[in-house]
């Protein structure tokens, strides 16, 4: 039972690694997207993408939490109480974020549009950075069991902390663009789905070439890891994700937006389970296997009946979210968000209802 | 007795016990997330059955003034919670930031709950976007309908948290062998039976800071003169909301006491500063417990009234602080008692306020006249949310030292990391920046004439 408890954080993790780290990926866009003027267009296109789906994408991480603390006490008390460092920035680049998102639609001004703006994408490169630099400090055995046992900075500031950090940055950029793509398809706005397939295949070669100079990286620094992701099922994982990865960028080459939301997030959720098989069966590497971690059988038979009840009513909700969100449904009017003077009323077009 | 005089299974948890020189910090700080949390949760309680019922009764009469409110509060209901929902993520960051050794030794018996939680916020963030941005998109019903899972979820959220606060305060659901946590029976933990009277008075205070803060802010539009149809339905329909539930606060209220009383004695002490255990125990307004001398200075008493308080029955033997050892009273003694005697002052006046806008309507069949009456509605809401949080200082510092009433101390649950007073002053200013924005946003969306929310003109008086 402790695998299936297992297997359910690694899916929220997944899940918010795609979805969340998609919006994450967004704000990175929108803080290279250039000038006030010239990053209109890109920016009014994230905006209007994100704002129906970012809060149940985000609920995600959530999720993991609960789902660890409550499956695996003693690993949740000693991860949280090592790597405070990374996790409260994270915690801090969350408010921001989702605060500078719902406030950015509003700003009328220019001067506030850019301070808006600014927070909203310097915080979603710190919290997948923070995110990922907390993962690689777990994977690379940085945090023994205990009450902050582990070393305050080193714990996420060596060499592989900081890789999967970086990575986690630019995978997000990566399936960002590619949704971003397949959402400007949508929105018939031809000139975005060209700037941001531009942006998928770059970020796609970036985050390609991070990952295998990662693994040298991860030889040298983090031996166990390495033979985790090269032997096994970690070597499996590993592969399929390269595959997935390739197929997204001819899909993107080709245009095949669509296709390529799902392949793109195929990749990421391989990396996902790479990591898993590579640490199996440890949680905290040297020091906490998951049997040991494990919560008393009582507590994941609860926890599995819980999550089980919730997914009855929770897969159809979401369903009929994204089914509405790719229909159009929901889909506000496009409007560039290219900072100048916005009239207080603007971002309000009743319509008639449709049939 | 309750577990309080069994106090012989105490832990020090999992994790080992911590040599933290910085606790105060961490309490402040965790005090501070939830009190900046919990208020934002009432408008996540009470806001949407109030925006659901403006929808009907503009789906009844068509009348372009319901929607443009309904349509204008839903906008307010997405950001509070998008508010609640990035300071909820730090409520659960810190719950493993701050007690790791809290949640290692006691995760996996509480856990359930939260799983619960995360369940339904989760339904409430799909839905909440499904009906803020669908208006005018879905069928005006089928619309209707996709609020009526926020207004559920509402109640399943905050079922699930304020459990396990119950839960904390009257813990259940595990054995204690040799300081260790076995037998883990977690379903029993959820239903400890302590909560129900927390989750109805939370749920109370939630209808009433939702309905006088909104009230307040059309009745402060009302009171300069802009006496049109728009301000008026805005402040009728929270306002009645809010004066029902006032008065039943109160017995709510009573109810929470005497369930106090019984399971956890020392913490009733110490709303009343009760030193030694008596019979016909009196109650004591104002004044200030002097802790060296163990008795309250400086105050009016009056014979009899914290017996009849706690158990109905003026002669009552009610347990003193001095009935346990010093270490087992709660720090604080004067905070946790002038916190409850708030709450009670605030209580009383808003149920007062209640009773007279009820009895003005019943008997006339027409608002109240007086100015000092509006006057009054725009301070209720922040008086509401003062109550509030007086209120779970009550419950949370009354229940210290412990984590978990009888059996973990704060002390042994904390973290052993540093930093923490920068933690604290980080969190501050954060959480000022934040204030200052939802406010900020909150008067710029207000700023909006209401037309723009329905395409015809609605504010003619
Ligand atoms: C608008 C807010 C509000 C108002 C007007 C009142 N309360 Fe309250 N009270 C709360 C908001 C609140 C709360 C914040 O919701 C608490 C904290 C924990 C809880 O369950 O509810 C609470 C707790 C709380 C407790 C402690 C429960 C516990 O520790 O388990 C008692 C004894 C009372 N209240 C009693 C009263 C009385 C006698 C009131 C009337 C005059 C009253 N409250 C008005
Ligand atoms: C799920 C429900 C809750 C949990 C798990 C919880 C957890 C905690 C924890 C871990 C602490 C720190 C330890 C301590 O000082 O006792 C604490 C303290 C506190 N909590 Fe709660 N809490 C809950 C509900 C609430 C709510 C709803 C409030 C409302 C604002 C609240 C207000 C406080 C306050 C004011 C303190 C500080 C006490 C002090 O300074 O000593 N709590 N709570
Ligand atoms: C585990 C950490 C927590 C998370 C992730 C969390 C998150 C949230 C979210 C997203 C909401 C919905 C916001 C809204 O409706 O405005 C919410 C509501 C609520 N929270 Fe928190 N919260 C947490 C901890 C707490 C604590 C400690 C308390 C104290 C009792 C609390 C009490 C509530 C209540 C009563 C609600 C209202 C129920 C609802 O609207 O669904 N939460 N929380």
């Amino acid at each position: 039972m402790a695998e299936v408890c297992l297997a359910l954080a690694m899916i929220g993790l997944t899940a918010y690694a795609v979805l969340g780290g998609a919006d994450l990926g967004a704000g990175f866009w929108d803080l290279t997207a250039g000038g006030a003027h010239r990053g209109g267009r890109v920016r009014g296109l994230i905006q209007r993408s994100m704002s129906p789906v970012w809060e149940a994408n985000h609920v995600w991480l959530i999720f993991v939490l609960v789902v660890l603390w409550t499956a695996f006490p003693v690993f949740f008390g000693s991860v949280m109480s090592t790597l405070y460092v990374p996790l409260f920035g994270a915690a801090l680049g969350i408010i921001f974020r989702g605060v500078a998102f719902a406030v950015r639609g509003q700003a009328a001004t220019i001067a506030e549009a850019r301070v808006v703006g600014a927070v909203f994408a310097l915080s979603s490169v710190i919290v997948p950075f923070c995110m990922g630099a907390a993962i690689g400090g777990i994977a690379a055995g940085e945090v023994p069991e205990g009450n902050a046992l582990g070393p305050p900075l080193d714990s996420w500031l060596n060499p592989t902390s900081i890789l999967v950090g970086v990575l986690a940055v630019a995978t997000g950029a990566y399936v960002s663009a590619v949704y971003l793509a397949a959402d400007a398809v949508r929105a018939d706005l031809p000139d975005l789905v060209e700037a941001f397939r531009r942006r998928a295949l770059g970020a796609g070669v970036v985050a390609g070439a991070l990952a295998i100079g990662g693994l040298f990286v991860v030889r040298a620094e983090a031996r166990d890891l390495f033979d985790g992701l090269t032997s096994g099922g970690g070597l499996v994982a590993v592969l399929a994700s390269a595959a997935f990865g390739i197929v997204t960028m001819g899909l993107v080459w080709t245009r095949r937006m669509a296709p390529a939301r799902w392949t793109a997030a195929g990749a990421v959720a391989c990396v996902v389970l790479g990591w898993a098989f590579a640490q199996s069966p440890d949680l905290l590497p040297g020091s906490l296997t998951l049997d040991e971690a494990a919560a008393d059988d009582a507590t994941l038979a609860a926890l599995l009946i819980a999550v089980g009840a919730g997914l009855l009513v929770l897969v159809p909700s979401l369903v009929l979210l994204y089914r509405l969100v790719l229909r159009g449904t929901l889909d506000q009017r496009f409007e560039p968000l290219d900072q100048r003077y916005r009239p207080i009323t603007a971002g309000d077009h009743p319509q008639e209802p449709r049939p | 007795m309750s577990a309080f005089l069994l106090a012989a299974a105490e832990v020090t948890g999992r994790l080992g016990e911590p040599a933290q020189e910085h606790l105060l910090w961490a309490r402040e700080l965790q005090a501070m997330s939830l009190a900046f949390h919990i208020p934002l949760v009432c408008f996540g309680i009470a806001f949407p059955a109030i925006v659901l019922f403006m929808e009907g009764l503009h789906l009844r009469t068509g009348d372009p003034t319901y929607k443009a409110l309904a349509k204008r509060w839903s906008k307010v209901m997405l950001i509070l919670f998008a508010v609640g929902v990035v300071t909820g993520t730090i409520l659960s960051f810190e719950f493993g930031l701050l007690w790791p050794n809290f949640m290692a030794t006691f995760g996996d018996v509480f856990g359930i709950a939260f799983a619960l939680e995360g369940v339904s916020f989760f339904l409430e963030a799909i839905f909440i976007a499904i009906y803020v941005y669908g208006w005018d998109r879905l069928p005006r019903r089928a619309h209707l309908l996709t609020g009526v899972p926020i207004v559920i979820t509402g109640v399943t959220g905050s079922l699930m948290v304020i459990s396990v606060n119950g839960w904390m305060n009257n813990p259940v659901g595990f054995d204690v062998v040799n300081g260790d946590v076995v037998n883990i029976r977690p379903w029993e933990a959820l239903f400890n039976s302590y909560f129900w009277h927390e989750l109805v008075h939370m749920y109370a205070a939630g209808y009433m800071v939702a309905g006088f803060t909104v009230a307040g802010v059309y009745a402060f539009a009302w009171l300069r003169g802009r006496r049109t149809r728009y301000v008026r339905v805005g402040m009728v329909v929270p306002l009645t909301v809010a004066c029902l539930v006032a008065p039943v606060q109160v017995v709510l209220g009573d109810w929470a006491g005497r369930e106090v009383a019984e399971v956890q004695p020392v913490k009733l002490a110490t709303f009343e500063g009760l030193p030694r255990t008596q019979s016909g125990a009196p109650f004591h307004i104002l004044g200030w417990y002097d802790e060296s001398d163990e008795e309250v200075k400086g105050a009016i008493a009056i014979p009899d009234l914290l017996s009849i308080l706690a158990f109905h029955d003026p002669d009552a033997t009610v347990q003193g602080l001095t009935s346990v050892p010093p270490d087992d009273r709660p720090g604080p003694v004067n905070v946790v008692r002038y916190a409850f005697q708030t709450m009670i002052g605030i209580g009383t006046l808003l149920a007062l306020v209640g009773v007279f806008y009820a009895v003005v309507w019943w008997r006339r069949r027409r608002l109240p006249r007086s100015p000092w009456f509006y006057r009054l509605v725009v301070a209720a809401g922040p008086l509401a949310g003062i109550a509030l949080i007086a209120g779970w200082i009550t419950t949370e510092v009354g229940r210290q030292p412990w984590i978990v009433y009888g059996v973990m101390r704060v002390e042994d649950a904390v973290t052993d990391a540093g930093g923490l007073p920068v933690a604290f002053f980080v969190a501050l200013a954060v959480y000022l920046t934040l204030a200052a924005t939802v406010v900020w946003l909150l008067r710029r969306l207000a700023r909006r004439p209401p037309d723009v929310e329905v395409g015809v003109p609605v504010e003619a008086a």
